[in-house]
């Protein structure tokens, strides 16, 4: 039975993409899970539900430098598990321990995963979603950052400890992470919107500069349909929003079931993080925008008539 | 500050993503028509660029060196970087190197920098890249070189500076739910998103400097690698076969008569998206 561990950055709640790497590692065999610190015991009940079979802690907390001691904690986590897959979530922050992991477990990392079966082979999406590749590792150890949206989760999340069931044992890790490295001297929390994790959400509601930093209507919509708010990179430079909602090369990449497009064009960097839509449909009031060639439903009109009306449509659909 | 400091900038020649892009042959590798220096980068070099502008410029001393990878028409990249202000280039060229892998990347660069230092006689201060190539895409080649050379690294910064004291860096970068500041002492490994600043164009005075900026060329065995170490024989991973994705076409196109509203909705519920 071989071993994966999946490098989680949270002590307190399982987040969907969490979820799914779990479900993933489960699939693959038997499931640890890296923590950056002691879990309460709801987080280990929740990971008990998702079969995980050992919790690898450090004995000390993060402090306040940055990527190693997550580096040191899974590196050394890898070697007590023996694990053979290492899967961590695929956003920049995961991206950067995967890349120091890789180097430390002399191990290939595969960034960008949608699947991986049990020959351990990855699919990938590359080339700004324009092309899947399969691809794998020569080395003993895989390290692999996974895309949210990419796994089937259960229609019963495990929330609680399964009745019979022990809670995972936790190991605690002496590790020593004395490399040169970057401190956190400050942090500003960004005001939480209540909607869900742009990387993660099931639908995503973004605006361009069509908007004219109006996301009023943006925002109804994607409350109707329980959706996240993204944006093009023209809106963020613009200050309309901050830089966390952009989506594309250079911002997030989102793989949601519905994504609206709203006063895009749809230029390649911004296709680039929204093309592996499930569905896409764009309103944009030129006939000739880009985005038109690739959205499933298009209308051609001004946003600021046209989302307003379809969520009164909505809403009088619901009663 | 007064010590003359070293920057290294790492630049990528790519395919133009404005263009079609191709994976061919076995192992698949993406075919290389003309190609341009990976626009990311662009910023990289920026950042050094303006980094040394505020300590004092050319005349204190420093040095931004382009350091790149990649077969004859990458030379091509270092121009571009040598015009809009690199003061040299180093291009590591080897035909062995085809097919390497973001691991071997960064051997590759690791053993580079280290060449560059001892050749300079002098450390290396400061290596910046770019946040990710606009090919391979991995954003993993800054982890891998900083965790080899032992330099203290910040990821995806969007914005940087110098302190007076010349031996930190301050940066800040945004993560999903937070605005982190950062202090990393020297040397360091920065990579910069776009956020970092507007790179500039080369003016013709630039072009026609660039030209008498030297650039040297290095094969893998001047850095102490093996045929075994590079290419697809050093690699750990492998790309076993590509696919395009089928292209998406476009659907339905419904122009606004007053309606347009009521149609995405009612396509929303028809799509059990709702
Ligand atoms: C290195 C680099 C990285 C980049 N990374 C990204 C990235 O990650 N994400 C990204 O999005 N871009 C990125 N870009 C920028 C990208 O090239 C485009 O410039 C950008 O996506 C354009 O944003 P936009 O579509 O909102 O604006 P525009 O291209 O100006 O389009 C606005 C659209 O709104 C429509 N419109 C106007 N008014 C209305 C209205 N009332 N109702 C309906 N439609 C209306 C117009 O018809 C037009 O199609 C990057 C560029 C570079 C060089």
């Amino acid at each position: 039975m071989t071993t994966t561990l999946v490098v989680l950055d949270t002590t307190e709640r399982l987040r969907r993409g969490d979820r799914e790497l779990l479900v993933l590692a489960r699939s693959l065999g038997e499931a640890h899970a890296a923590l950056p610190a002691a879990p309460g015991d709801g987080l280990l009940d929740e990971l008990a539900g998702h079969g995980v079979a050992a919790v690898h802690v450090p004995a000390a907390g993060p402090g306040d430098r940055l990527t190693t001691p997550a580096v040191a904690l899974a590196a050394a986590a890898a070697r007590a598990g023996g694990a053979r897959t290492v899967l961590l979530p695929n956003t920049p922050e995961a991206k950067d321990v995967a890349a120091r992991l890789g180097v430390r477990l002399e191990a290939g990392v595969i960034t960008d995963a949608v699947g991986l079966d049990t020959d351990l082979v990855a699919t990938k999406s590359v080339l700004a979603g324009g092309w899947t590749t399969r691809c794998r590792a020569t080395s003993p150890v895989l390290v692999a950052t996974v895309r949210p949206n990419s796994v089937e989760l259960p229609a019963e999340l495990p929330t609680e400890l399964p009745a019979g069931a022990d809670r995972p044992a936790v190991h605690v890790h002496e590790v020593e992470d004395t490399v040169p490295a970057a401190r956190v001297v400050g942090r500003t929390e960004l005001p939480a919107s209540g909607r869900p994790a742009l990387g993660e959400a099931r639908v995503v509601v973004a605006g361009g500069r069509g908007t004219g930093g109006d996301f009023g209507p943006l925002e109804e919509l994607a409350d109707v349909l329980g959706g996240a708010i993204g944006a093009s990179r023209a809106a963020v430079d613009a200050g309309w929003i901050g830089p966390e909602a952009q989506v594309g090369q250079t911002g997030r990449t989102v793989s949601p079931q519905l994504y609206v497009s709203c006063g895009i064009s749809g230029a390649v960097q911004q296709r680039a993080g929204m093309q592996t839509a499930r569905v896409i449909v764009a309103v944009n009031k030129d006939e000739q925008a880009p985005v038109l060639e690739i959205a499933d439903l298009g209308i051609v009109g001004d946003l600021k008539k046209v989302l307003p009306q379809a969520v009164e449509h909505l809403r009088s659909l619901r009663g | 500050m007064n010590r003359p400091l070293t920057l290294v900038v790492p630049v990528k020649h790519v395919p133009d993503a404005q263009g079609e892009r191709v994976l061919s042959g076995d192992p698949p590798v993406l075919e290389r028509g003309p190609g341009i220096l990976s626009e990311l980068d662009e910023y990289a070099l920026e950042a050094a660029l303006q980094l040394v502008e505020a300590s004092g410029g050319a005349e204190a001393g420093h040095r931004v060196l382009a350091l790149t990878v990649g077969p004859a028409d990458a030379a091509a990249a270092l121009k571009r970087a040598l015009q809009l202000g690199a003061d040299a280039g180093v291009h590591v060229l080897d035909d062995a190197l085809a097919g390497s892998d973001a691991w071997v990347t960064a051997r590759v660069l690791a053993a580079a920098v280290e060449r560059i230092a001892e050749e300079e006689s002098r450390p290396v201060d400061l290596v910046l890249t770019g946040m990710a190539s606009t090919d391979g895409e991995t954003s993993l080649v800054p982890g891998q070189l900083a965790d080899r050379l032992g330099l203290a690294h910040v990821g995806f910064a969007s914005s940087l500076a110098l302190a007076e004291d010349g031996a930190t860096l301050t940066a800040t970068r945004h993560t999903g739910t937070e605005v982190l500041e950062l202090v990393a002492p020297l040397p360091a490994l920065v990579a910069v998103t776009d956020r970092a600043n507007t790179p500039r164009y080369p003016n013709f005075k630039a072009i026609m400097a660039a030209k008498k900026k030297p650039v040297r060329t290095w094969s893998a065995a001047d850095l102490g690698l093996g045929p075994g170490d590079v290419g697809l024989a050093g690699s750990l991973t492998r790309v076993l076969e590509a696919v395009p994705r089928p292209p998406r076409t476009a659907g339905e196109v419904v122009v606004d008569e007053g309606e347009g509203g009521i149609r995405l909705a009612e396509f929303l519920v028809a799509r059990k998206l709702v």
